[in-house]
């Protein structure tokens, strides 16, 4: 019947356990990944996110290594990557940029030199790299959710002071706002952000779902907090379409979700074109 | 060389700190620093200031680029660590002041004028500091905002995005600000730049109003025909201050040489005279 061919190919893929775990969890990295990205793109992190995504490899290593919880692994390398980068920047002469490509790129290699020392541990390598939305487990998905809701009720809470610390620092630092403390804040909600979204497109791919949301989004508004909302319809359609593609086509999750985002945004940059010169 | 004799006189009483009003029993100074010395590395960014500025006036720091004018504001309000010396703002050490008491208006170029924010929310920024973390906005902070975009006369482009704003209009929102704030002492750095000479005059009709109004306005400002046009007070600055007093006796050409280092300069007054810096001070038509 007609019907069913419309509506098989959306419902089918859901009688499936791992697909509705998988469609569940990519849409909660959706939703946190546009909340964050919005501040991503609007502060200039992109590289700096792209570094910690990468940074995370080595805690994940050492997480496997020592039988703790990967995740937790995975945070803590991102922080500590993040510290050592205000460190070398404030020691050295350096530039950010080039204090951040020293930090992500060493850490990046300890992760891989560790994990290249246990061969059984190999295959799992893609996994990191590039997410495997369908192996997420319920208690993955228990995780995840409990890190997207902290993430985004400390953005809610905060939302004045993150606008304020965003938009005009020296006002914030004139009025009394602790702005390395708040900026700080921006880095470790970054990271969490982050391990949230390494099962579901790995650690590589995850800034694409930081900043193509978001970016989409800053196109078309005025508002901060519209910009959030709208990034995040972004965010959670590409999760959806990319996962049903996935399944339709075969092909790896992470990237079909993320390929999707980036071509919603081209879509909305040829159409606002003209608008904004 | 009785003449030069007098200038250099002139000059050291106007380097000279004047007393500060803590022993007549009057209100305290707006600003009070005391031998400020700012060190960026091994480099004295600045040295030894020592200034009281009472509150209620409007002064203007003058100086070449790299004099150290946004870091003095900086130092001033404590977000630069200053290497010795003190500040006191209305009375009391910097650090100690009630949060909403300061307003900075930094130069242009800090600011991302295509930061998603309206004209409105910008001027909702100088409630914060009275709203406390956390808590949101309320109808009467939002009343306060509405009605110091009002006084600046842009109520009507309360909706738009802050850059879609002309130089002035925006200059006029971060006003609007510091009047949603009931900011004490307003710190402006390089607030004309890019400006014609319409919205200049709006904006020094708003600056008089918020004087009038007892607040303490510090202007730096690189353009020496706005000084002479608009203010009566100025500091002349090149990491330490060379002078300080009226207006006629700062833009003096010794003391404007020891500020720019010799460049010449010349200046227009509003009725088109012109004033060439040579030898002392002269007004020529």
């Amino acid at each position: 019947m007609a019907v069913d061919i419309l509506v098989n190919p959306l419902v089918e893929p859901l009688t499936y356990p791992f697909m509705q775990r998988g469609l569940l969890a990519a849409i909660i990295v959706g939703v946190v990944c546009a909340v964050i990205g919005s501040y991503v793109v609007l502060r200039g992190l992109a590289f700096m996110g792209d570094a910690l995504a990468h940074a995370v490899l080595p805690g994940i290593a050492v997480a496997f290594l020592v039988g703790r919880n990967i995740l937790v692994g995975a945070f803590l390398a991102a922080i500590i990557t993040a510290l050592g980068i205000g460190l070398v920047q404030r020691q050295g002469r350096l530039r950010e940029d080039s204090a951040v490509g020293i930090m992500f790129v060493g850490a990046f290699a300890l992760g891989i030199l560790l994990i290249s020392s246990m061969r059984s541990y190999s295959v799992d390598l893609t996994h990191i790299l590039f997410g495997d939305v369908l192996a997420v487990s319920l208690q993955d998905l228990a995780m995840m959710s409990a890190l997207g809701v902290s993430i985004l009720v400390i953005v809610l809470l905060l939302y004045k002071e993150f606008l304020l610390v965003s938009f005009d620092p020296i006002m914030a630092a004139t009025t009394g706002l602790p702005v390395t403390w708040l900026n700080n804040g921006l880095l470790i909600l970054l990271s969490l952000t982050i391990v949230t979204g390494l099962q579901v497109v790995g650690n590589i791919l995850v800034v694409a779902m930081l900043i193509a949301p978001a970016a989409t989004a800053y196109q078309l508004t005025d508002e901060l907090w519209h910009m959030m909302l709208l990034s995040v319809v972004f965010g959670v359609v590409s999760a959806i379409v990319g996962l049903y593609l996935s399944f339709w086509l075969g092909v790896a999750s992470g990237a079909a979700i993320v390929l999707t985002a980036v071509i919603m945004f081209f879509v909305v940059l040829l159409l606002t074109r003209k608008r904004r010169t | 060389m009785g003449f030069v004799d007098a200038a250099r006189e002139r000059i050291e009483n106007l380097t000279r700190a004047n007393g500060n009003g803590a022993g007549d029993g009057g209100p305290p100074p707006a600003v009070c620093a005391r031998h400020v010395t700012v060190k960026r590395g091994d480099m004295r960014v600045l040295e030894d200031i020592d200034f009281t500025m009472p509150a209620g006036q409007m002064v203007a720091v003058i100086g070449p680029n790299g004099a150290g004018k946004s870091t003095l504001f900086n130092a001033l309000v404590g977000l630069l660590p200053v290497t010795s010396g003190e500040v006191e703002l209305f009375g009391r050490p910097s650090r100690e002041r009630r949060a909403a008491d300061v307003s900075y208006v930094a130069q242009r170029d800090e600011i991302d004028w295509r930061f998603p924010v309206r004209v409105e929310d910008v001027v909702l920024m100088g409630r914060y500091p009275h709203i406390g973390w956390v808590r949101r906005p309320s109808a009467a902070d939002r009343q306060k905002a509405h009605e110091a975009l009002a006084r600046v006369d842009l109520a009507d482009l309360a909706q738009r995005q802050i850059g879609e704003l002309s130089g002035g209009q925006q200059q006029r929102v971060f006003l609007a600000r510091a009047l949603a704030q009931e900011a004490r002492l307003l710190l402006l750095d390089e607030p004309f730049t890019g400006l014609d000479a319409v919205a200049e005059a709006t904006i020094f009709g708003i600056l008089a109003d918020l004087q009038r109004e007892g607040r303490t306005i510090l202007v730096a400002t690189h353009d020496l025909n706005t000084v002479m046009n608009h203010f009566e007070t100025a500091i002349a600055l090149n990491r330490r201050i060379i002078g300080y007093g009226s207006v006629q006796d700062v833009l003096c050409s010794d003391i404007l040489t020891r500020t720019y280092g010799g460049q010449l300069t010349m200046l227009r007054a509003t009725d088109g005279s012109a004033v060439v810096l040579g030898d002392g001070c002269g007004h020529f038509g």
